[in-house]
């Protein structure tokens, strides 16, 4: 199972990684895209919204199941991967990379540090 | 939960495992669309030995089939199976099965996993006739060979022609080198292909047969998520879904299984209920812009008022737009009329279709 260690990852199988000063990209663990199977779509309607952690920011639809996305921290939602909406299965083929999901301004950067590291997000998934 | 006896084989082929109807079963191997594809266009090869399976036998045995299910199993023949369903006493579903005549003191019944112990209960309780009955679902496995390309590549394993063979007949011989195998055209797909009922024992032996007569037509095993899309783009209900002991089964549009020509469990008032037509249907449809209906979603009239639910929903692999069913009142019914389904807060459009949708 491939987890990257140079991100930050939340209980719900997302991960967050800073680009630069408070910037930050979003997108679901190679765990979490496994486990929904083929994705279908991704919809993501909270472009330009500031969203409290955890809220829900979009919705992600795979063959046989559908799931709610949740921000990791709090932050105003600035991009959606726009790749997705011709080719959405690059989340399970390139979750890490291509198939991000969306580009984040984070309202406090320290909100990162409570977040489970590279070795806690494997042991919670017993990788 | 209990385990089918390939269990870890279907973990060494890279299954994802979950339960379902309380046997851990793969889901996926690959990838749902893929498997689902290799079902409809080549051969695929699903491990449903958690299915039910009972024999009943002796000379009453047709006579308590007859008075439990729905089908007229007096006009089967030996090495004929039929479809039907056990009627419960409030106009209900107890399940819904096949029913092979093996010879006409002798029949096996394929009930659904999650209703063994139900359907069990249900049928020694109505067995006032005393008809032998042995539970035989632990014993047997159960590979469902499917697609186009099933016959070719399965007729190196057995001396039975199997391109002969109609639909819903099934012959007991050797296969892949094993005696006394129930090879069955039937399949819960819609792509054509073979079921086959296995002892346990030599269900390991079947399997690698299987794969490698068929490795040259790139026969791939297939999880139950490709299984349950395949299904719902033909039309098929699944029990528990579509179906269960509060619907009837003359909305779902079980009439055809439904033969008046003899008494059978609440036959009479299925028969006033026909009579009287029923209020709502069970119908299929199609989204009219990407979006995937799922279980339990609200179905809407053009006003916005809820008039039903849905009660399976996926993404189509072949059409790829969302498919679903569900129960709608009358009016909403016929083919090509325009419902709503509701996904998260949004009212999305959806057609009315006839099934198969594929």
């Amino acid at each position: 199972m491939n987890i990257p260690a140079n991100l930050h990852y939340t209980k719900d199988h997302e991960w967050i990684k800073v680009e630069e000063n408070n910037i930050a990209v979003v997108g679901i663990t190679e765990h979490a895209q496994k486990e929904l199977g083929d994705i279908v779509y991704v919809e993501i309607e909270s472009i330009g919204e500031s969203l409290d952690q955890n809220a829900v920011f979009g919705t992600v639809e795979a063959v046989k199941t559908v799931a709610d996305l949740f921000l990791p921290v709090a932050g105003k939602v600035l991009e959606v991967n726009a790749d997705l909406s011709g080719e959405p299965a690059l989340v399970n083929s390139s979750p890490y990379e291509k198939g991000w999901l969306i580009r984040l301004e984070l309202a406090n950067t320290e909100d990162l540090q409570a977040l489970l590291t590279a070795e806690g997000y494997k042991e919670l998934i017993h990788a | 939960m209990k385990y089918v006896p390939l269990n870890d084989l279907h973990i060494a082929l890279g299954g994802k495992m979950v339960e379902f109807a309380g046997y851990n079963m793969p889901v996926r191997y690959s990838s749902d669309k893929e498997e689902h594809l290799t079902v409809r266009n080549g051969v695929g090869v699903f491990d449903v030995s958690h299915m039910g399976e009972f024999m009943l036998t002796g000379a009453k045995a047709l006579e308590l089939i007859q008075h439990v299910i729905s089908n007229d199993a007096s006009k089967l023949f030996d090495g004929k199976a039929l479809y039907a369903y056990l009627p419960n006493n409030e106009g209900g579903v107890v399940d819904d099965l096949l029913v092979y005549r093996i010879h006409a003191e002798k029949y096996m019944l394929v009930v659904n996993a999650s209703n063994i112990e139900k359907d069990w209960a249900w049928i020694s309780q109505h067995n006032t006739v005393g008809a032998e009955m042995k539970n035989v679902s632990e014993d047997m496995c159960l590979f469902a060979v499917q697609g186009p390309k099933a016959i070719e590549a399965m007729q190196a394993l057995t001396a039975i022609n199997l391109g002969e063979m109609p639909y819903y007949t099934f012959q007991i011989a050797e296969f892949a080198g094993v005696q006394d195998i129930i090879i069955s055209a039937t399949g819960y797909t819609g792509s054509g292909g073979f079921e086959l009922y296995v002892p346990n024992e030599y269900a390991e032996k079947v399997w690698q047969a299987i794969f490698e007569a068929g490795k040259e037509y790139g026969i791939k095993p297939i999880g139950l998520g490709a299984r349950d899309t395949l299904r719902l783009e033909k039309g098929f209900m699944l029990y528990g879904n579509d179906i269960d002991d509060h619907t009837s089964p003359l909305e779902a549009g079980l009439g055809w299984v439904t033969k008046f020509t003899k008494p059978f469990i609440n036959s009479e008032y299925l028969k006033s209920q026909k009579e009287a037509g029923v209020q709502r249907k069970l119908v299929a449809f199609k989204m009219n812009e990407l979006a995937i209906p799922r279980s339990h979603y609200a179905i809407l009239d053009a006003e916005g008022n809820k008039i039903g639910e849905v009660t399976s929903g996926t993404m189509s692999p072949s059409l790829e737009v969302g498919i679903g069913m569900g129960y709608v009142p009358l009016a909403h019914a016929t083919e090509g009329a325009q419902i709503f389904i509701e996904i998260r807060q949004k009212k999305i459009a959806a057609t009315v279709s006839k099934a198969p949708l594929v």
